[in-house]
């Protein structure tokens, strides 16, 4: 088999196929070896990605913006002498801009990029060589990936054929960013670009006449341009916002992850699995964090001078906080906050200040009375001081602005320091500047890159299998305390759910037939003892109602289907 | 979620806290105490000198409004016929007080508002804000709960029944108002003359003034309810609103319709514009000598273009310019000289070792030793006591160098706002950050505004010499002695010449020449001689004076405006590390992001991290990868197609001698890390699940980032 050896070559052609013309994909069917096109094809589809990327940088004018942008920042009296900054060379054109959409294949393309880059360093014309390419370890999941791609690829041909449109209406816009580099290019090689601006004409014989007008037109001059070009694209971006937004359709392939069989991780599994991964770049990311925990006193001086604190930058703050307490805070009252935490509340913080800080017993009709009661005390008693740590200050229970205020009017207090966390890329929004002037920030960039280990685990993510041993260990409690009979109607009910587990639109058990199969098995003896057993069950959440579009109530079990077998062996195993 | 930790042990006391904070730096940590200390005492001057200049700004303003009160309370007193006609249509005198936009900034201006009329007019004040009442009842029992209180402060605690009726009890309604107030004036009036007496301050029947903080953001209902209300029980009770207003006072017609607002008897109270504000604090705090604390150009850009770009909140500024204070004190060893003259010389001679080192390593202080004749470049090398001696007299001259730029600065600004087009900026500020970033003689803003200069007129010339004369003469610099005589003597020479300018009158004549001739030929002739004549007519001696008086000033301006980091020590007095507060003040979180997830190596000093341009190695951390991964994506990411993607990625920067045996295993690995990687984008807010489509997620950015 020759296969192993053509499969770099194989791969990056299939990936870039997506982009050629129909007959071109009907020829690439056609022919089974690999090795017979290997020859001459690689070098069209890689120009062809080129030109695609030219055709992108049309629509996508950054150049200019980043140009204003850098105006505003200078007036804004930037420098870039910063050694330890963020990075305020990126200018916010570059952040904020809307891009083209992009299609379904090119994240695949750009992994393959990527799987290529330190063999591109080696080589800086990959793709002459097969042999080059063959030097990349292939292992078995990337063949298999790549024959994957291609299969989606073959499904989604009418997909494939209205890409050149798409690309000719880009190039009816006049353009004059040729010149600009794609923000992609530099993992292409970059000697070639020239032969291959060649070449697209001649390969690319379907939209040659296009790419010629592409080519033609001569720069206006140069302030003119700007202008225009700034209309254009405002006009542009508007268009390309919509055209992403307006269609319902979305082309996506439609694998799901059930097909891949790989199965679902639980929490537990996650957490071993990821333990065993060692954590890249340990040193540096240790040596970034001393250079964080080197302003512990500066924070503390300027705690005490009456700013508050609030981190941000990627990756997790919770342990930096961590050690910020125990080694500055040790001899202090202080309160930390987890606002990652599904059910903190603001309502919980200020008990938690009221009860335990201030040992007040009692209650207090609203959160406005009990942030009146606590600013009095604070106020009356002067020696009282309290540090809050507010671990993730924008987490989904806490950024309402009746929260960010309450915390805010909380933190003005003079003798409450406030040190929290923010993680979201709109975290910012949830302040005014009437809040900003009570919380009175001073920003602290603490690029950590730790994994966010705490605070991930609670979200209901969206890979990790949810729900499972905790909704088992629910059920079998609750059917504990539950009469005989009604552990049989449930018990029924269940596995006619797993009899139908096959069915995708399963709507549920129909109440008549359930009442029907109850009665057969001398579970109950009226609809309304069923009726009645079914309530508890719903108070229980156990089970779920539905009305179809026939008006007939549906009864569902609302646990996966796995719980739901192991629930059932179980029961099997106590009698 | 919350966890409460108590020390076991006593605390330690606080203040020593603190100045112990300022001392835990890592190596170079000298005369901590005393940085600390001058720093707190610069910082309360400061603040104490920012309070004064606030109320003085808010002087005229208060004044005005309590005339206001006063008339409107004085009518009802003496119950004169205006004040009954004016029950009869019923209408509430209500002052509209325009604030602006720096919403911040209110809370200062209605506090000494409240606490003035506290002491001058009535104790009867409420404040209400908008969030409070989202309601009439919450606007009722709001508005009742602090006139109580506020009454019980006022009658001390002699009737302790009173106080026991708690807000809650009393029902909140317009009449139990007028009952209480009635009760309350009744008791002023029932007791001792004494009493009285010490409160005479108040009336007999003090207005109640209930204040809206925030006009356009109470609700239109709420409003329009209680002015309705209020308006039909105005003969019982001397009720005055004051409207905080933001935006402008048209503001009130739209919030309420015309039956409202024909019940109010409104009066418009205009507050001094945030800018003047900040422009008098720039000239209190920053040009001026009594503090030895500067901004450095780059410093001072950064909080005006915070002001002017942000919030035009001049307390933001002060804090600005506070963290500036603390910044310096805390990162420069040798800010401890950054004090008054007079303690310097004590601090200079007890300066360690050390810190003459730190005096040494300064880069202004290197070029100036560079400057020296090699004897004394050892001596100051070598010799701590003469560096003392040198430093002192350095440090000395830096003050008079600034009491001198201030004047000369501001003579300056007298000639540059005038001119047309302000070429150096109309506001004080700009010309004070045009002269601190470079020489500011070198720059073209200033050459075009010297050519304008000098096509000045005699007597705007004559006033601004004036003026220079006066702003000299009250400087507390001592060089000026000479300046003044001779500006004195250009004083003179300009009002003889207006003796002389009566004899030449020669040019006048050609011109009325000119109107004769209707002939386009010879006005034509005649304006080409006159233009010739022109040319070559020597100069008047208005004209020649005018240049000496420009060059003058020319000259003045290269002497005394020198910038500042060109002078020796100034790294002592001036703090100029802009990009640090810029960093705390006007964070970036989102390019802090932008640049983690797009170039790790900016933060991870790793070479494998290290590659050109926008892309990234395949070596980078998972999140780096599945970031830039789904950018590719559209609306949708199919979460296969992007697992699929990842692994190509992750397995190619994987070492190629990984174990084949353990590849499931590997696998297993790589979709845990995915996993990961892409629950910690959610949380990033970069992606949310969708239920469009199976195992599909949302793309929530568009763009970089």
């Amino acid at each position: 088999m020759s296969r192993i050896e053509g499969s770099g070559g194989g791969r990056r052609r299939v990936l870039q196929v997506k982009f050629v013309p129909d007959e071109e994909v009907l020829k690439h069917i056609a022919d089974d070896t690999g090795i017979k096109v290997r020859k001459d094809k690689p070098q069209p589809s890689i120009n062809l990605k080129r030109f695609v990327k030219k055709l992108e940088n049309i629509s996508d004018d950054e150049a200019q913006e980043i140009l204003e942008e850098k105006n505003y920042v200078a007036t804004l009296g930037i420098c870039a002498q910063d050694p330890m900054g963020n990075g305020t060379s990126v200018s916010g054109g570059e952040v904020y801009s809307f891009q083209t959409p992009k299609r379904s294949s090119k994240m695949a393309e750009l992994a393959s990029e990527l799987a290529h880059t330190p063999e591109q360093n080696v080589a800086p014309d990959r793709s002459k060589g097969p042999e080059k390419t063959a030097k990349t370890p292939q292992s078995g999941s990337n063949v298999m990936w790549a024959e994957i791609v291609w299969k989606c690829n073959l499904k989604k041909k009418e997909f494939v054929s209205t890409t050149p449109y798409r690309l000719r209406r880009r190039l009816a816009a006049p353009d004059s960013y040729l010149e600009s580099e794609s923000e992609y290019s530099a993992s292409c090689s970059e000697e070639e670009d020239d032969e291959d601006q060649q070449q697209v004409n001649t390969v690319l014989s379907g939209q040659k006449t296009s790419a010629k007008t592409k080519a033609a037109p001569t720069p206006p001059p140069r302030n003119s341009l700007a202008k225009k070009n700034k209309e254009e694209k405002m006009s542009n971006l508007v268009e390309e916002y919509f055209e992403a937004h307006s269609s319902s359709k979305v082309l996506t392939s439609d694998r799901t992850l059930q097909k891949l069989r790989k199965r679902r991780l639980n929490q537990e599994t996650l957490c071993d699995l990821l333990k065993k991964a060692p954590l890249a770049y340990a040193a540096e990311i240790i040596e970034l964090n001393q250079q964080h925990e080197s302003l512990f006193s500066k924070w503390m001086l300027q705690l005490h001078l009456g700013f508050n604190i609030v981190l941000y930058g990627l990756g997790s703050k919770r342990d930096l906080l961590e050690k910020f307490r125990t080694s500055l805070l040790q001899n202090s009252v202080h309160l930390v906050v987890n606002g990652y935490f599904p059910s903190i509340t603001v309502r919980s913080i200020l008990n938690s200040i009221t009860e335990e800080v201030l040992d007040h017993i009692g209650t207090f009709r609203s959160p406005l009375d009990q942030l009146e009661f606590i600013t009095k005390r604070f106020k009356e008693d002067s020696s009282l001081e309290l540090y809050v740590l507010i671990h993730n200050l924008d987490s989904q229970m806490l950024r309402g602005e009746r929260s960010q205020q309450i915390l805010a009017q909380l933190s003005s207090l003079p003798s409450v320091y406030l040190i929290a966390s923010i993680d979201h890329i709109n975290a910012p929004l949830m302040w005014d500047q009437a809040k900003l002037s009570l919380y009175n920030w001073l920003w602290y960039e603490t690029t950590t890159f730790n994994p966010y280990v705490e605070e991930t685990s609670y979200e209901n993510s969206l890979l990790v299998q949810q729900s499972g041993s905790l909704a088992l260990s629910s059920l079998t409690h609750v059917l504990h305390s539950l009469t005989p009979n009604a552990r049989g109607i449930f018990r029924l009910l269940a596995q006619y759910q797993l009899e139908k587990k096959d069915n995708p639109s399963y709507p549920g058990l129909s109440f008549q037939d359930f009442y029907q199969q109850c009665r057969e098995a001398f579970l109950v003896n009226s609809d309304l003892t069923l009726r009645a057993q079914l309530t508890e069950f719903r108070d229980h959440k156990l089970i779920r109602t539905k009305r179809g579009a026939d008006g007939v109530e549906y009864l569902l079990i609302p646990v996966d289907d796995s719980t739901l077998t192991n629930f059932l062996e179980n029961q099997d195993e106590d009698v | 979620g919350c966890f409460v930790f108590k020390p076991s042990a006593k605390k330690r006391k606080l203040s020593q806290r603190t100045a112990h904070e300022f001392g835990i730096r890592n190596d170079d940590s000298e005369d901590t105490e005393l940085r600390f200390v001058t720093c707190q005492s610069l910082w309360n001057q400061i603040k104490s000198e920012t309070e004064k200049i606030q109320e003085d700004l808010n002087k005229q303003l208060l004044d005005n409004l309590v005339s206001f009160l006063r008339r409107s309370h004085s009518e009802f007193e003496e119950k004169t016929t205006e004040w009954i006609c004016r029950m009869k249509v019923r209408e509430i005198p209500t002052a509209a007080l325009v604030l602006g936009v720096n919403v911040t900034d209110h809370d200062l201006t209605f506090r000494s508002l409240s606490d003035f009329l506290q002491n001058n007019i009535t104790p009867y004040i409420a404040l209400l804000e908008a969030k409070d009442c989202p309601g009439i009842k919450n606007l009722m029992q709001k508005l009742m709960g602090q006139l109580m209180n506020c009454c019980v402060d006022v009658d001390s605690l002699e009737d302790e029944d009173y106080v026991q009726v708690s807000q809650n009890r009393i029902r909140c309604s317009m009449s139990s108002l007028i009952k209480w107030y009635e009760s309350v004036t009744k008791k002023t009036d029932s007791e001792t003359p004494s009493k009285r007496s010490s409160s005479s301050t108040h009336w007999q029947s003090p207005p109640v003034v209930v204040i809206f903080k925030d006009m356009e953001s109470f609700t239109t209902k709420v409003l329009q309810d209680f002015v309705v209300i209020s308006s039909q029980h105005i003969h019982e009770l001397p009720l005055v609103l004051i409207f905080g207003i933001a935006t402008s006072p048209m503001i009130i017609h739209r919030l309420l319709p015309h039956s409202v607002s024909s019940l109010l008897c409104i009066e418009l109270f205009q507050s001094l514009s945030c800018k003047d504000h900040l422009s008098t604090i720039i000239d209190k705090l920053l040009l001026t000598t009594q503090f030895p604390f500067k901004l450095g150009e780059k410093v001072l850009q950064v909080l005006i273009n915070i002001f002017l770009y942000h919030d035009f909140s001049v307390q933001n500024f002060i804090k600005g310019f506070q963290l500036c204070i603390v910044e310096h004190f805390y990162s420069q060893p040798l800010s401890v000289l950054c004090c008054q003259l007079v303690d310097l010389q004590k601090r200079v001679n007890s300066l360690s070792h050390n810190q003459c080192e730190n005096i040494r390593r300064l880069p202004s202080f290197r070029r100036y030793v560079e400057k020296q004749e090699s004897g004394k470049q050892i001596a100051l090398l070598t010799s701590d006591n003469f560096l003392k001696e040198e430093t002192q007299r350095l440090l000395e001259e830096l003050h008079v160098y600034h009491e001198n730029y201030v004047s000369v600065l501001r003579c300056l600004h007298v000639f540059t706002s005038s001119l047309p087009k302000y070429p150096l900026g109309k506001q004080i500020r700009e010309l004070h950050c045009a002269c601190l970033e470079n020489q500011v003689w070198e720059t073209e803003e200033y050459e075009s505004s010297l050519q304008l200069a000098r096509m000045l007129n005699k007597s705007d010339l004559v006033t601004m010499l004036q003026q220079c004369v006066e702003i000299l003469l009250s400087s507390s610099g001592k060089e000026f002695d000479q300046t003044v005589e001779k500006l004195k003597k250009f004083l003179t020479q300009f009002q003889n010449l207006e003796e002389a300018f009566q004899e030449q009158d020669g040019s006048v004549s050609s011109q009325k020449e000119l109107q004769k001739k209707t002939d386009l030929y010879h006005l034509q002739k005649t304006l080409l001689e006159l233009k010739e004549s022109r040319r070559s007519k020597k100069l008047t001696k208005f004209e020649m004076l005018r240049f000496e008086v420009v060059d003058y000033i020319d000259s003045l301006v290269r002497k005394y405006l020198v910038p500042a980091d060109h002078r020796t020590l100034h790294e002592i007095l001036y703090f100029n590390t802009a990009a640090v507060l810029r960093g705390h003040l006007n964070a970036a979180p989102r390019t802090a992001l932008h640049t983690a997830l797009n170039n790790p190596h900016w933060y991870l000093k790793n070479q494998a991290l290290k590659c050109d341009g926008g892309s990234i190695s395949n070596k980078a951390p998972d999140i780096c990868i599945v970031y830039k991964l789904h950018l590719e994506c559209g609306r949708l990411i199919n979460l296969v197609d992007w697992l699929e993607a990842f692994s190509t990625v992750v397995m190619a920067g994987e070492e190629p001698n990984a174990d084949r045996a353990s590849s499931d295993q590997m696998d297993d690995i790589i979709h845990a890390r995915f996993i990961r990687a892409v629950s910690e984008l959610e949380l990033l807010g970069f992606i949310k699940p969708s239920k469009q489509k199976t195992d599909h997620v949302a793309r929530l950015t568009w763009g970089g980032c």
